[in-house]
């Protein structure tokens, strides 16, 4: 197995060169801890039923699922060694990898496949991604190793759901038919799933230890153990990643652009920089008459520089959004252009839809009455508050004016977003590997528990977003969602920010990352830190 | 003596029955329920199964009768299972959480009370003096220091600069492979940065109560006929004014000793110290109920045993409060 661990690596091992380290002898090896740090708290070590980004991280190092996202963000496969869907989309068969073992060496079938789902459909069980197989019909196992998903409908989503954790049958059936599922040992005390680590121990609120797993099916991952602490302030994170207490963690951008900038720090880790997966945005109620007009929204993304707020809110560290899909990806429209920063054409725009008297404040007034409204966004994150007041700042400028709020998110969500009662927010949307945003965009998604928050209603957007999410065929999908993107740019239904970057930090003694646009983490179990600046004894 | 602190005993129940009802009610008035928060920025209640998870929960039920659910699971000692996905027992939570704690905050009240009485005393006793004026000064900036803020700027120096001390945590990553002895030091010498912190603000106040309270006593007239009887200053300040200066401290003592169980938020979030005050903070923002009040049940039944405590005490030292009670 080492050879071939060796072989896997040696044309990859690349690892920035870092400087006076002699390159000869960066070669694979196994050994050493891995020390990574989180501000969130492990929720379960079921990550089925979590929908936090600490448990599905430590739940990554755990469980496969049938597929997953490779360096490009394109769907490979996991415990699935290969796929095919029928023509009309509905029938997906996987062929699963042989010989794959749990944890505790029981053997991996297709029956586990099929638990997995009746345990996420199951009404006891508390999982947030249920809505990921409404469409499914049939779960059946057609021998050890072959699984046949019937669709209801076609479902675009379909092959990525099935990214989801696969769980042992064998463990959890019982707790599953009782409804108690969160009782089960392998929720807190002892997890059990086909991956690259194994559980080793649990404090809560302090650290998840898991070991390399020698009998993984894709080969023995080099690092032996790795700790994921929580440490809830990040100013203590960054404070450990200057003393060399953590291996991997995330920078603010602060800290990225101007205090981590000197030799010792840059000698210790290698900085990583690649586009998030969130955006944010400046959205309107469409149900004000105000904001139904599409020229006053084009108005306001004329008016705001977001290039002058890309850098002041994150010194320069995010890219500009043209519409809600992620740069770099197979669905964003690269020919799409953003709404350029021009306050004379925004004033213009203003003044077609009728706003063109002045007050003596200097604000634009219709019918006698002045543009004002109020803005909203969420207490606790600054990020938000400096662009609420670029945004006053910017409007201002062109004869509007701008109430901030700040409320707390809970109040935020519950007493306004979900009874429609706000004129404008800037709050962000986080995207998945998947285009499809029905639920934010489409018109029938606009009920009070529902997400389409500003009641956005556009036949051709509805007509795309359904054609976009009922077919399996990249090629196809790619031409809904490149039009979709035009159209959301011209229509402005909310006047989109930017995309804010991820900013990862690794210990240079760690090799064979790969960044791209999936980020750095799709193949951590292939790192490894060379036998000479191996820094923790470990197994 | 017996039956006033029975008396006090059982009037405390319903004193107790009472902070909960409140603090229900407070606690389920913030906007958001469990179910809501946890979702973050994508609410999870675009998922189909939301209402059945509200009800498995029970939080489709009334206030009221929620209220009365979890009383009646309480007298049985059930204080529930917590909301977050992993559903743990909340005593079993509070269990491991509750060691490090007291663990902390006890050592962290030895230390302030045994350097507070002795510089509250001397300074006392030599008022206005360089010693006195130096001690305010110091006392001054402990009272006016932000904890988070001298807790990095100690990070920094001890752990960063001079790599001295673990900056955060309770144990090294190598902790395993060390020695049993290798391994308590390895302990204390992550406790050392919070306990130093932890002590410089409460050092302050405490040090302050004594040279006040050791004022007033050096006043009476009793100290004066004690001095005038030809007793060394020794005696006079050691055995006569010191003890009767301890009472008041023994009483805010008393007092806080529900705030050894509650932890302290900012000392534990920075020093990512997994104790009581970090799980009550994530308890309120994720509005995990059960854990909340369970919480809030054992700290109000120790405020309340610690004041019973302070009077009973009270009366054992002060023969006279008894006494004027009786007559009343």
């Amino acid at each position: 197995m080492l050879l071939a661990l060796a072989a896997g690596c040696n044309g990859e091992a690349g690892g920035p060169p870092g400087e006076g380290k002699p390159s000869g002898a960066i070669t694979p090896a196994y050994g050493d801890t891995r020390i990574e740090a989180s501000i969130g708290n492990v929720s379960s070590l079921i990550p089925n039923v979590t929908s936090d980004a600490a448990s599905h991280e430590v739940g990554d190092f755990m469980y496969n699922g049938l597929v997953t996202l490779g360096r490009d963000l394109e769907v490979t496969g996991d415990l699935a060694k290969s796929w095919t869907f029928s023509k009309d989309c509905l029938t997906l068969d996987f062929k699963l990898e042989q010989g794959v073992r749990w944890h505790d060496g029981q053997p991996f079938t297709a029956d586990d496949v099929v638990f997995t789902w009746e345990t996420t459909m199951n009404a006891k069980t508390p999982s947030p991604y249920k809505s990921d197989f409404l469409d499914v019909d049939r779960v059946e196992a057609r021998g050890p190793h072959e699984v046949r998903i019937s669709y209801k409908r076609p479902y675009a989503k379909a092959l990525l759901s099935w990214a989801v954790p696969m769980l042992p049958r064998h463990l959890l059936e019982r707790w599953v038919r009782d409804g108690k599922l969160r009782e089960a040992p392998q929720n807190w005390t002892a997890p059990i799933g086909t991956g690259p680590y194994r559980f080793k121990e649990m404090k809560s609120g302090e650290k998840v230890v898991v070991v390399a797993n020698p009998d993984y099916f894709k080969g023995r991952p080099p690092i032996s153990r790795i700790v994921y602490r929580i440490i809830p302030s990040q100013a203590t994170i960054f404070l450990e990643l200057k003393a060399k207490g953590v291996d991997v963690a995330a920078l603010t951008a602060l800290q990225y652009k101007r205090q981590t900038e000197y030799p010792a720090f840059e000698k210790a880790y290698n900085k990583y920089r690649y586009a998030g997966a969130g955006y944010t945005y400046f959205g309107f109620n469409l149900k004000d008459k105000r904001f139904a007009d599409r020229r006053v929204r084009r108005a306001f993304a004329h008016a705001i520089n977001k290039q002058e707020l890309l850098d002041g809110v994150v010194l320069g560290l995010g890219r500009r959004a043209t519409g809600p899909f992620r740069p770099g990806t197979w669905a964003d429209n690269p020919e799409v252009k953003g709404v350029p920063y021009d306050p004379k054409r925004a004033q213009a725009l203003l003044a077609e839809a009728g706003w063109r008297e002045r007050n003596a404040d200097g604000l634009l007034v219709k019918d006698g009455v002045p543009f004002t409204f109020e803005l909203l966004t969420n207490q606790g994150n600054d990020e938000r508050k400096k662009i609420a007041e670029i945004i006053q700042a910017s409007l201002r400028e062109v004869g509007v004016g701008v109430d901030i709020r700040v409320l707390e998110w809970a109040a935020l969500l519950k007493e306004h977003i979900k009874k429609r009662n706000f004129d404008s927010i800037v709050l962000g949307w986080g995207t998945g590997a998947d285009p499809d945003q029905y639920v934010v965009w489409h018109s029938s998604q606009s009920g009070p528990d529902d997400l389409n928050h500003i009641s956005y209603a556009n036949p051709e957007v509805d007509a795309l977003l359904e054609a976009g999410r009922s077919s399996c065929v990249q090629a196809e999908r790619v031409r809904y969602y490149h039009r979709l993107h035009q159209v959301l740019a011209d229509d402005q239904p909310l006047v989109f920010l930017y995309w804010r970057d991820a900013l990862p930090v690794v210990s240079s003694r760690i090799y064979g990352i790969q960044p791209g646009p999936a980020g750095i983490k799709w193949n951590f179990n292939d790192w490894f830190v060379p036998k000479y600046l191996q820094r923790y004894t470990a197994g | 003596m017996l039956a006033y602190a029975l008396r006090r005993l059982l009037l405390a129940l319903p004193l107790l029955l009472g902070i909960t009802f409140v603090s229900f009610i407070v606690i389920h008035l913030a906007p958001g329920d469990p179910v809501e928060m946890a979702g973050g920025d994508v609410p999870m209640t675009q998922n189909p199964q939301v209402g059945k998870w509200r009800e498995e929960l029970g939080l489709d039920k009334p206030l009221h009768v929620q209220y009365l659910n979890w009383v009646s699971r309480l007298v049985r000692f059930d204080f529930g299972r917590s909301f977050a996905p992993h559903g743990r027992p909340v005593l079993t939570m509070i269990a491991e959480r509750l060691p490090i704690t007291l663990l902390l905050n006890i050592v962290e009240m030895l230390i302030i009370v045994t350097m507070a009485v002795p510089v509250g005393a001397l300074s006392a006793t030599r008022q206005y003096s360089a010693f006195d004026k130096v001690t305010t000064i110091f006392v001054f900036i402990g009272f006016a220091t932000p904890d988070f803020w001298l807790a990095l700027l100690l990070m920094i120096l001890f752990g960063v600069q001079l790599g001295w001390l673990p900056i955060s945590g309770l144990r090294s990553m190598n902790w395993e492979y060390l020695s049993f002895w290798q391994q308590q030091g390895d302990f204390l010498a992550h406790l050392t940065l919070p306990i130093v912190v932890a002590t410089f603000g409460g050092l302050a106040g405490f040090s302050r109560y004594m040279r006040q309270s050791m004022l007033e006593v050096i006043r009476q007239d009793y100290i004066q006929s004690a001095r005038a009887k030809g007793l060394a200053e020794r005696v006079v300040i050691g055995k006569h004014a010191l003890r009767n200066a301890l009472l008041p401290i023994v009483t805010i003592l008393g007092l806080s000793l529900p705030t050894l169980i509650g932890g302290s938020v900012i000392v534990e979030s920075i020093f990512a110290i997994p104790g009581m005050g970090q799980l009550m903070v994530q308890a309120a923002f994720e509005r995990d109920y059960p854990v909340l009040m369970g919480n809030l049940v054992i700290v109000s039944t120790l405020t309340l045993l610690a004041n019973l405590a302070a009077d009973v005490a009270y009366g054992l030292v002060d023969p006279r409060i008894r006494v004027g009670r009786r007559r009343r």
